[in-house]
């Protein structure tokens, strides 16, 4: 033992520090996670302006009613009765009128696409009103290229047309009984209610998934991975630390955003503030996992970017039923979302706002998002052992 | 301090002198092999060097270390721990710092610090005291409050040691820690390390750097994945014991001296000192060639003590010859005037921070010119205004006498610039940036072609050809961006940090191609960390705080620096004094100003 100028191994390392699980560890890596995200001005805007500018997109600029739809009206027959059935369109809020009385001058417009059909009042009028519907009275011309709205104008303008019928105290060909529909939980059938809810999984969606990927992909790419690893910390208190300020990041924002659809957006919430926080944290726990899943096998930003937004952006806009009913989608594509979580959410989402706390909808939700999220967990724990290899 | 830690371990190590057993560790990536059967001892008390040039295997060595890796065969064993079965133990007993900085830029100073302070187990707040002396200890007291991100290299990689040094492990492993720091912090860090090993720690400091091997207790040599060499560096040095020579005062020759002298069969090295040619001989050759040569150019022949990098250079087999055959192919270089650059009163200001104050010097035709200073003085500001790539803030450049704030277009035809970061297409191959260096600078048809078939001949890229320059070993990459820059035959030629992490074989390669094509009278304006490469340099600009401290040839440099216990100073002692010498004056005028 010659010049042996330092202790024994054994008094060398501090085994004590040897431990699995470390709270303090933990904490220690949760407060820097939380600083890094304080002061990263692109995880705010992230956070907290994305979902704003992403509710008031979802609450004005797109919606699926059609209102004011702009059409034109051919006069070509100037009876009374042709001027009264004309005033009658122009009664309407759901349309926008444009009165002529030349069918020339509304073609062109519904082939530039600055209207999006014309009804043709004839000549002979007078003489089909006459006839009590052995002919159609008027013609309607609409633009296919947009079947939803055509649809719509062609629907509506025969209504109008009926009402009017009907005022004239003539009898019209209609059944004995009369249909009234009654629209539940969105009595308006306002598209705001249900889109501004969906919405707020999206945004969920965005912070779990994209940001968390990116923020662990960061530590790849920018080697502090390498040097933590190399501490005592575990991979469970790495990604605990890691996770945990992003989950009080999404719960917030979630927060906000209920408050955004409540206070401006006029949206009712009908069920307790109470499940709706617990369904957002169940589906962070998915959205989390994901985002884990991606940065761990990917490594890189750019990549972890790309595949969060095809994995996870995508699907949670286009077959969550945030955006297009699922029940209308084809059988293969409708199998497919029972693997999206948001799925789950926004059903869950939009009974919690517009019905109210139904468990019957939220458990068999809350159990899938949970299922899903722990299969996530579970893959990126196999993904992050503690090496480089 | 015996710690009541007494579970018994049967892999616990017995013997307490050594820290670190290699045995028989093998490691491959696909089908390359980073290490084969690797059997070494790393003691405790001692500083190792792990040496190599880049892709020998070190950073794969210094994870498998770390735990990180696990080796494919063989066993290691650390503090007695071994690397794959007590993982977690590895952790608490090794502080490491990896090669690229590890710490978070979005930190502060003291945040980091505290980060792995609690990482590693220990209470910042109770330990203030250990917080005080590793923040004395690494200089870093004044800067507490500032972003990890906005310190200088220098200081990334003190802040980095201080990270690797909480909770005192057993084993510290640095990987690179010299790479990107000027001198003066470079010393800082040996001074540090010194001390750690004179308290019994094993220290194991990776470098490519072959003067930093010299200053190791120890030194464990890696090529290819393969241990070339084992012991203290005095002992292989010894080897070369009446091998080395130096040609004194050869001047304005010495470059085609050098030329010359490699292309001997005798002479296995040789580099420009100032105004002499070294030259270290082939193994079993006499010293008849270089005495004749001597004679020729006569000059005088002086034996020197063999250097660590000479005995690193032999045991891979020699040097590059001595002829450039980029040099060869160009005519020389016709110029209207005998300036090639120059600037006067250059000054860019990035808000109030001012990066290059009132500069002016004057390159001549066909001089090699150096660009010199810490991290941070302002070189690449510098050059990047010379070579048209930012717009100064006051004063004039000119570059063949076309002043590149009106003319930028004319002039960066008559220049070839290779910057200082890989910035080549990564995702196009290596025959695609060649051929779009070439469509960038205007040659068209057969010229094209041939000048493309010409770069892939000289600079041995045949087998990359189809490669992306990503996957490019660090030597390669180096050999694409320069060939992308000379493949238009400039006049001036602006190399930033060329030969950064560049093996010395490489390094030497790179060299032969600037002085021969400095022979043909291409001016090569150049920045480096190397200060021996400097020594190539006809004269060395050095920037110190954006201002220019000194101009000079590098012997006259090394001249002023001279003193009673530095009588033969190198060029980093000479930098060192300069900056010295430069922090006393600037101490003098604020105290004056008080």
């Amino acid at each position: 033992m010659n010049g042996s100028n330092g202790p024994r191994p054994e008094q060398r390392v501090p085994l004590e520090a040897m431990r699995r699980f470390d709270p303090k560890r933990l904490w220690a890596l949760v407060l820097k996670e939380s600083l890094q995200a304080m002061r990263d001005p692109s995880t705010l805007l992230i956070a907290f302006v994305l979902p704003v500018v992403l509710l008031f997109l979802f609450a004005y600029a797109v919606s699926l009613d059609v209102r004011a739809v702009r059409i034109g009206v051919v006069q070509e027959s100037q009876s009374a009765s042709a001027h009264s059935l004309a005033a009658a369109f122009a009664g309407t809020r759901y349309l926008n009128v444009t009165f002529v009385h030349d069918r020339r001058e509304v073609a062109d417009r519904v082939v530039s696409g600055s209207l999006r059909g014309f009804v043709v009042i004839p000549q002979d009028f007078e003489q089909r009103l006459a006839n009590r519907g052995v002919q159609p009275l008027v013609q309607i011309i609409t633009d296919g290229s947009q079947p939803n709205t055509a649809n719509y104008v062609t629907n509506y303008a025969q209504g109008v047309v009926q009402t009017w019928r009907g005022g004239l105290g003539v009898e019209a060909p209609q059944a004995g009984v009369t249909l009234e529909p009654r629209y539940w939980f969105n009595a308006e059938l306002e598209s705001r209610r249900s889109l501004v809810p969906g919405a707020i999984a999206i945004v969920m969606t965005i912070i779990g998934t994209m940001l968390t990927a990116l923020v662990v992909a960061r530590e790849w790419e920018r080697g502090t991975m390498e040097a933590v690893l190399s501490t005592p910390a575990s991979v469970v208190e790495i990604l605990i630390g890691k996770l945990l300020p992003y989950f009080a990041l999404g719960m917030l924002s979630t927060l906000g955003a209920t408050a955004l659809a409540v206070f401006v957006f006029d949206v009712p919430l009908r069920g307790s503030l109470a499940a709706l926080l617990l369904l957002s944290a169940t589906f962070m726990v998915p959205a989390l996992g994901q985002g884990l899943l991606i940065s761990s096998v990917t490594r890189n930003q750019f990549l972890a970017a790309q595949i969060a937004l095809f994995s996870g952006f995508l699907p949670a806009f286009m077959l969550s039923g945030f955006l297009y009913e699922i029940d209308a989608m084809p059988a293969p594509i409708r199998a497919i979302t029972w693997l999206i979580p948001a799925r789950y959410f926004v059903s869950s989402l939009k009974t919690i706002f517009l019905a109210g706390d139904i468990w019957a909808v939220f458990v068999p939700n809350l159990l899938a998002m949970a299922g899903i999220g722990i299969l996530f967990f579970l893959l990126a724990k196999r993904a992050t052992r503690k090496n480089l290899e | 301090m015996a710690s009541g830690s007494t579970t018994s371990d049967p892999l616990r190590d017995t013997d307490s002198e050594v820290a670190v057993v290699i045995d028989g560790v093998s490691k491959h990536f696909g089908s390359v092999h980073a290490l084969q059967s690797l059997n070494a001892h790393i003691r405790y008390g001692c500083l190792t060097g792990l040496v190599g040039p880049d892709g020998a295997g070190k950073t794969t060595l210094m994870r498998i270390l770390t735990g990180l890796l696990a080796p494919n065969s063989g066993q290691a064993t650390v503090a007695g721990f071994d690397v794959v079965d007590d993982n977690d133990a590895i952790h608490v007993a090794t502080g490491y710092m990896p090669q690229r900085f590890g710490l978070y830029e979005d930190l502060s100073v003291m945040e980091n610090m505290r980060l792995y302070a609690q990482l590693r187990g220990m209470d910042a707040d109770r330990n203030a005291d250990l917080f005080a002396e590793l923040l004395d200890f690494t200089r870093l007291a004044p800067f507490t409050e500032r972003l990890a991100g906005k310190l200088s290299g220098g200081m990334k990689q003190k802040l980095g040691l201080a990270c690797a040094l909480m909770a005192r492990p057993a084993v510290l492993l640095l990987d690179e820690p010299g790479v990107g720091v000027d001198p003066v912090s470079r010393q800082d860090l040996w001074r540090m390390v010194q001390a750690l090993t004179d308290e019994g720690m094993a220290v194991v400091w990776s470098t490519a750097y072959l003067d930093e091997a010299e200053r190791c207790d120890s030194v464990l040599l890696l090529n290819e994945g393969q241990l070339a060499y084992d012991g203290p560096p005095g002992e292989l040095t010894a080897r070369l014991t009446n091998r080395s020579f130096r040609l004194e005062q050869v001047g304005d020759q010495r470059r085609a001296v050098l030329a010359e002298a490699l292309d001997l069969e005798s002479v296995s090295d040789g580099v420009i000192q100032g105004a002499g040619v070294r030259m270290v001989l082939r193994a079993d050759t006499g010293s008849e060639q270089i005495t004749a040569l001597a004679g020729r150019v006569d000059a005088q022949l002086r034996a020197v003590p063999a250097r660590f990098e000479d005995a690193f250079i032999d045991l891979l087999g020699g040097g590059p010859g001595g002829t450039s055959a980029l040099a060869e192919g160009l005519s020389p270089v016709e110029l209207a005037s005998d300036v090639a650059v120059s600037c006067r009163d250059l000054t860019k200001r990035f808000g109030d921070f001012t990066a290059t104050d009132n500069v002016s010097f004057e390159v001549r035709k066909g001089e090699i010119f150096g660009l010199l200073g810490p991290n941070g003085a302002g070189k690449s500001t510098t050059f990047k205004m010379l070579c048209g790539l930012l717009k100064p803030t006051s004063g004039e450049a000119q570059v063949v006498g076309l002043d590149l704030r009106r003319a930028t277009g004319a002039a960066k035809g008559q220049l070839g610039y290779m910057a200082q970061k890989f910035s080549l297409y990564g995702l196009l191959s290596v025959r695609q940036n060649l051929e779009f260096s070439a469509g960038v600078y205007g040659l068209k048809g057969a010229a094209r072609q041939a000048r493309i078939e010409e770069m892939i001949d000289i600079f041995g890229l045949q087998p990359w050809l189809s490669a992306a320059p990503d996957s490019l070993p660090l030597g390669y990459k180096q050999r694409l961006a320069l060939a992308c820059a000379v493949m238009h035959r400039p006049p001036v030629l602006f190399l930033d940090e060329p030969t950064s992490g560049v093996d010395p074989i490489t390094r030497r390669e790179f060299w032969t191609h600037i002085n021969g094509l400095a022979r043909k009278g291409v001016t090569v304006m150049v920045t480096t960390h190397f200060m021996d490469e400097a020594e190539y340099c006809d004269r060395v600009a050095m920037l110190y705080r954006a201002r220019l401290i000194a101009l000079d040839t590098p012997d006259a440099l090394k001249r002023g620096a001279v003193s009673d216990h530095q009588p033969d100073p190198t060029m980093e002692d000479a930098f060192i004094h300069l900056v010295e010498a430069e922090d006393l004056a600037d101490e003098a005028r604020s105290g004056a100003t008080v």
